[in-house]
């Protein structure tokens, strides 16, 4: 590839004019150098085809979404989408993408549902499109329809050489066309009757394409959240209490008076922040103000120990299946020639988005601007405005990026955190988390309790499968105020949301088999640092752990090998078979049990397996580790991943996902835990909390399970959620020790080996 | 508050601020540059790295007096999207990135890597960005690009 990018060939993608506003800029500025092309006034109606596809007068296409690029790629598989139904060149199509002002809600972009659901949406938009354009081409050339190809936005009549453009068919000006559309958000179903391409004929879905966003985030071109400057900007830090329900006794404004360029310190009921006219200021002065704090009511837990004590001791508020109950779960336990049992352990864990959260507010009166990398902007435009006690109308949410979230902006703190600071000031006012901010406030992946239950029968064959997920929920979900609202006096309503119910076992079939997640009511009256909301795959990496580390307890206990014993009951599992198959081959898999025979030397090695599935995307991973016998670390050498998301869009996007999975999924195994006492969060920065780094990044070989003949399934989340369980199986393999509790650090790994914890005839 | 040179991306450049004022905020908010990012603030994340007379430095933990007079260069100074640097258009070539927001200090302490040893090895690479942290796991296609742009550059 000619890597030599000009920035005029980045603009003559759509004709010169027409680009994407998180490149470059604004929408606004999107259609002011379109001219007198398509007037979007009135037509943010989902049964408007001009409210997602515009033409420009050059023929490029504009698609209008608000889904928005968490820093995935998922601009650019969508983009393929729309460039292959439409049969333009994937560099003709520009996405202008999260502004509540340009785009109909689509729903929030998370849980790898946006290739799978908002994929659809725009490739029957763009097929609406393309019939429209065929029609006008019909006439203008007078031929049937059915004597009419597309290529490269240019419509030929088949025999006779005659050729239209796009762009003058309609370049410029609004389709005026209605299209059906029911539901909304994720559930929203466009134009659901209008022939759409056969996937045999996707020439550009399921090629490699390159980033839209990489070479200008490579040149210091592109514009982060935290790169968004507004005219007349202040800059604002928070101040936070201890909980969100401790009040500012008493502040010592005096404390700062020597900070040049305070403009205010804010205070609104128990929330307090400083504005500064620079952002050194700003800082210094966030540090150095005194608040005595009221004694908060609510203490956090003492540990992690009577965390998880409370999770097995409280009764669930809600109790979710991962899937429709088989046989009689009680009776198979009862009848059991033998019966095994163990409980896992899943700590609090962080996003820990490398860019602390920041977003930039503009309220004037009874109106708000907000520039903020959320999630969802329309949720974002809800919580403002209740905030505010203004209507939704009057709040503008234009998306920022920011850098990957895994979740984490779907709880939009710092944009309430700048909303109260810019009211505060009439200014607008940009605001910047510290790193200290980041990791004691974010809120936390949920803690998990997992109790599993097997029975076999006389013949060696499981019968039985009974599995139990005790999880908080997410106390920071929709329609729960985060801490900013909460701080200036909104109520929280509701336990929160569950944590997910997936990869408890489902992959398998027992004759009896039961799999529910509870979950249990949050621990405390009001919110804490010890807050949490969805993080990558919610839940699924502790159920993956429990179902799949339980799987190898039972294989070890048979003297079978993890991958046969899995086969055995995933027999009626086509993907779920083609995946532990292919991976198996990929790891070069020698059928033997496991642990594997005790080696002479310092360093014990072994290998481990684990397979599940979520949101239809199926998985199977091995990992291969070393364990240094005298420290106790652990070491993941080689991760093999097969991977079925269905239709594959962008292989190489998919395969970046993957990676990055299995990064994060190790990192999390082996390394990650909140640590907290009654009086807060323990580990504020990175070196109480480290992630992996390039000196333990395991080699990663991939194979990708295309499935042309099914829809396109979300590769986001899915790959990170059975890297644990195929580790904790490898340091089986490797020391005979058995890992119940995450993160497997030295310490857990020598007790393990030093208790021999081995299989589950001891439980 | 002080006048301060500086030499930017080979401009000079003179801002008035407080002396006090780490290097990040003042290539970020004065001088409106993009390229070096606000991580942690601490120096643990190398988010923020600058090349300052030849070494790469974490520009969140050196005040702005500290580099008085002295030579910055910033990712905007490597190459442009017309023009990119060798290292630039490996990144690319790998599409070794996700969210991109760590590639910053990847790339200005690759290019450290690279002036000082051509032709580093592996294990080398990995050492000389071993404090850069990225939360995506874009790790191994960053060393793929270090790599390429070494052997561009040969």
């Amino acid at each position: 590839m000619n890597s030599k990018i000009s920035r005029r060939q980045v603009l003559k993608g759509t004709g010169a004019l027409v680009i994407g506003f998180n490149i470059f800029g604004s929408a606004s500025e999107v259609f002011a150098q379109l001219g007198p092309g398509p007037d979007r006034a009135g037509d943010l109606q989902a049964t408007s085809l001009d409210s997602w596809i515009a033409i420009g007068r050059d023929g490029g296409v504009t698609v209008f979404s608000s889904k928005v690029d968490l820093g995935t790629g998922v601009e650019t598989a969508l983009g393929q989408i729309v460039a292959d139904e439409l049969d333009v060149p994937f560099n003709r199509v520009k996405m202008v993408t999260g502004d509540t002002t340009k785009a109909v809600d689509q729903g929030i972009t998370a849980g790898s549902r946006t290739i799978e659901l908002a994929g659809p949406q725009l490739r029957h938009a763009a097929a609406a499109a393309r019939q429209e354009l065929l029609k006008l081409a019909s006439e203008k050339l007078s031929a049937p329809v059915s004597q009419l190809t597309v290529t490269d936005g240019v419509v030929s009549v088949m025999g006779n050489g005659k050729r239209v453009s796009y762009a003058a068919l309609l370049g410029g000006k609004k389709f005026n066309v209605t299209i059906p559309a029911t539901g909304n958000g994720w559930g929203l179903k466009l134009a659901p009757d209008v022939a759409v391409k056969d996937p045999k004929d996707y020439k550009i879905v399921g090629k490699k394409q390159d980033r839209v966003d990489l070479p200008p985030k490579f040149t210091a071109q592109f514009t982060y959240v935290q790169d968004v400057r507004v005219p007349g900007m202040l800059h604002g830090r928070v101040v936070r209490p201890p909980t969100v329900v401790s009040k500012p006794a008493s502040i010592d404004e005096e404390s700062i008076k020597d900070i040049p360029g305070i403009v205010k310190v804010v205070r609104e009921d128990s929330f307090v922040g400083v504005v500064a006219e620079t952002e050194w200021a700003a800082i210094q002065a966030a540090k150095a103000l005194k608040v005595t704090w009221t004694t908060p009511e609510t203490k956090m837990p003492a540990n992690a120990e009577a965390v998880y004590d409370y999770l097995k001791n409280t009764k669930a508020f809600a109790q979710r299946p991962g899937m429709a109950p088989r046989g009689d779960v009680d009776a198979g336990l009862a009848k059991a020639s033998k019966t095994y049992e163990q409980t896992y352990r899943w700590p609090f864990q962080m996003h820990g988005m490398l860019a602390p959260s920041a977003a930039i507010a503009d309220v004037q009166g009874n109106k708000a601007t907000v520039w903020a990398p959320s999630q969802g902007i329309f949720d974002t435009r809800t919580r403002v405005a209740k905030l505010l006690g203004v209507p939704e109308d009057n709040v503008v949410v234009l998306y920022r990026e920011a850098s990957g979230c895994y979740g984490r902006l779907g709880t939009d703190d710092a944009a309430e955190d700048a909303v109260v600071m810019s009211r505060a000031v009439g200014k607008p006012v940009r605001v910047q988390w510290m790193r200290g901010d980041e990791h004691g406030w974010e809120p936390k992946g949920p803690a998990q309790l997992l109790t599993v239950r097997a029975a076999f029968d006389s013949s060696g064959k499981v019968t039985t499968w009974d599995f139990l997920d005790h999880s908080f929920p997410w106390t920071e979900a929709n329609g729960i105020p985060l801490v900013t609202s909460r701080q200036v006096g909104l109520k929280g309503q509701g336990q929160g949301q569950p944590n997910g119910t997936g990869g408890g076992g489902e992959t398998y079939q027992f004759d009896n088999q039961r799999i529910v997640a509870a979950a249990i009511p949050w621990v405390q009256p009001d919110p804490t640092p010890l807050r949490t909301s969805p993080l990558r795959a919610p839940g699924d990496l502790a159920r993956m752990f429990a179902s799949e580390s339980f799987m190898d307890e039972l294989a070890a206990s048979q003297n079978a090998d993890p991958v046969q014993f899995r086969l055995r009951y995933a027999s009626n599992n086509n993907r779920a078979t083609d995946a532990l198959t292919a991976v198996a081959r990929l790891a070069n898999w020698q059928a033997r049990p496991a642990p594997a025979p005790v080696s002479a030397g310092s360093v014990a090695a072994g290998r481990g397996v684990a397979v599940s599935a979520r949101s239809n995307t199926v998985v199977a991973v091995t990992a291969e580790v070393e364990v240094d016998k005298t420290s106790g670390e652990v070491t993941v050498k080689r991760v093999c991943v097969a991977h079925d998301c269905g239709l594959i869009i962008n292989p190489d996007g998919l395969k970046n996902q993957i990676e990055g999975n299995v990064i994060q999924g190790t990192s999390r195994a082996i390394m990650e835990e909140v640590k907290f006492d009654s009086s807060g969060i323990k580990n504020l920065d990175w070196a109480s909390y480290p992630i992996l780094r390039y000196e333990k990044i395991p080699q990663i070989e991939i194979q990708l399970i295309d499935r042309p003949e099914m829809p396109a399934l979300g590769g986001g989340e899915p790959s990170i959620g059975p890297v644990p369980a195929a580790i904790a199986n490898a340091i089986f393999d490797a020391t005979g020790a058995r890992l119940r509790e995450a993160p497997f650090t030295p310490e857990r790994v020598l007790r393990a080996m030093r208790e021999g914890v081995t299989t589950t005839q001891r439980a | 508050m002080a006048r301060i040179s500086l030499r930017v991306n080979n401009r000079a450049k003179v801002v008035n601020t407080d002396p006090t004022t780490p290097l990040l905020y003042v290539l970020r908010n004065d001088l409106e540059l993009h390229g070096p990012r606000f991580g942690c603030g601490l120096g643990q994340c190398g988010a923020c790295t600058v090349i300052l007379e030849g070494n790469a430095v974490r520009s969140c933990s050196v005040p702005v007096s500290a580099a008085e007079n002295r030579s910055i260069t910033t990712l905007e100074g490597l190459g442009t999207l017309e023009h990119p640097h060798p290292l630039q258009a490996a990144f690319i070539e790998e599409q070794a990135a996700q969210c991109a927001y760590c590639m910053n200090g990847m790339i200005m302490t690759a290019k450290v890597l690279l002036d000082k040893n051509p032709h580093p090895s592996d294990d080398q690479i990995k050492q000389a960005l071993n404090g850069n942290l990225c939360r995506c796991g874009s790790h191994l296609r960053v060393i793929r690009a270090v790599k390429r742009a070494a052997s561009v550059k040969a």
